[in-house]
């Protein structure tokens, strides 16, 4: 349950930012997911949805994830190419001289948080 | 009335723990600590391997060790009654891995006066590759009977590590165990990294990595 550590980060980070920013609530996160950053989606969201009951904000909060597709670049060639496809090994000129371009990323790229209306301004 | 903004990010879940990491190895470069993470899978002999590399180095260095199990104390106690120097339990609280904050209370709970410190992290290749403790030295173990293939299915833990030790090499006789294909894994994951076969059941080759380690600690 390799997930549930990583969320377990991710849900505090956010509930410190709705407390920091003085938030109502969050109403839903964003998360770029690598193809190749070893979560699997669907634990992630279970252990997300577990998680956030346990919080102060994220009670409601939606997950959002956008999975960003493996890329590996070959140093002999200068090609690239799909990395769950192939793995290391370049299908172009068959070099194992290359590396991940991206893939490997576990990111929160934006949260939408709830906000008391600010009083308009005469 | 409630409105809704949205807050961007995009911040790697890892950045936090990679900034402490950081900071930490820093402070031990200073003090002159050495700390080394050591990785594997369950059962691959990592205490086994740290009494015996242990009891080679402690007339050289003060050695302390930190054990991370998610439960029990009884590794701490096997590696306190075998080689005698300093040894606490760290529980990580159902967690598999440890991050860099844990490493440091573990740090500040063993105390002053030492330069080599083994962190025995949980026994699994995935998560601990994952959270930079703030090592000097990451080191991963992979044992025989575990199969030579390992390297291609946890890539990270490869990747991250300087050292990699293939032990229990007595064992070699019973299992299908390429030990050229394995070494060439491990290269290909890091091409950097030191890969060192032993046993430390026998005794086998623990010279190599005994003086790696007096090598190393020598750098600092």
């Amino acid at each position: 349950m390799h997930e549930l550590g990583i969320v377990m980060n991710v849900v505090e980070q956010v509930d410190k930012i709705a407390a920091d920013n003085k938030a109502l609530k969050v109403a839903g996160i964003t998360m770029e997911i690598g193809e190749v950053s070893t979560i699997v989606p669907e634990l992630f969201l279970d252990a997300f949805n577990w998680a956030k009951k346990r919080t102060e904000y994220l009670k409601e909060a939606e997950l959002e994830m956008i999975i960003i597709e493996g890329r590996t670049y070959c140093r002999a060639c200068g090609e690239t190419y799909r990395t769950t496809e192939f793995g290391k090994k370049c299908p172009h000129c068959g070099s194992p001289d290359t590396y991940l371009l991206t893939g490997d990323q576990v990111i929160i790229k934006d949260i939408s948080a709830v906000f008391e209306q600010e009083e308009a301004e005469e | 009335m409630q409105q809704v903004k949205t807050i961007l990010l995009s911040k790697s879940v890892f950045e936090d723990n990679d900034a402490r990491a950081e900071i930490l190895r820093s402070e031990l470069r200073e003090k002159r600590v050495c700390l080394v993470n050591v990785m594997s899978s369950p059962g691959s002999g990592k205490t086994t391997l740290l009494v015996a590399l242990i009891n080679a180095l402690k007339h050289s260095f003060n050695i302390g060790v930190m054990e991370a199990d998610i439960d029990s104390d009884k590794d701490a106690v096997t590696v306190a009654e075998k080689t005698g120097v300093r040894s606490i339990q760290l529980h990580t609280g159902g967690m598999c891995h440890l991050d860099a904050d844990m490493t440091r209370q573990g740090l500040s709970e063993l105390g002053e006066g030492l330069n080599l410190i083994f962190l025995e992290n949980v026994g699994n290749l995935v998560c601990p590759a994952e959270y930079d403790t703030g090592a000097t030295v990451n080191m991963v173990i992979l044992s025989v009977p575990e199969g030579n293939d390992k390297p291609l299915k946890y890539p990270l833990v490869f990747e991250n590590s300087e050292l990699a030790v293939i032990t229990k090499t007595d064992a070699l006789p019973y299992f299908d165990f390429d030990m050229d294909e394995c070494k060439e894994y491990i290269k290909i994951r890091n091409p950097k990294a030191s890969v060192i076969a032993v046993s430390a059941k026998t005794g086998d080759n623990m010279d190599e990595l005994v003086n790696w380690f007096i090598r190393r600690l020598s750098e600092r």
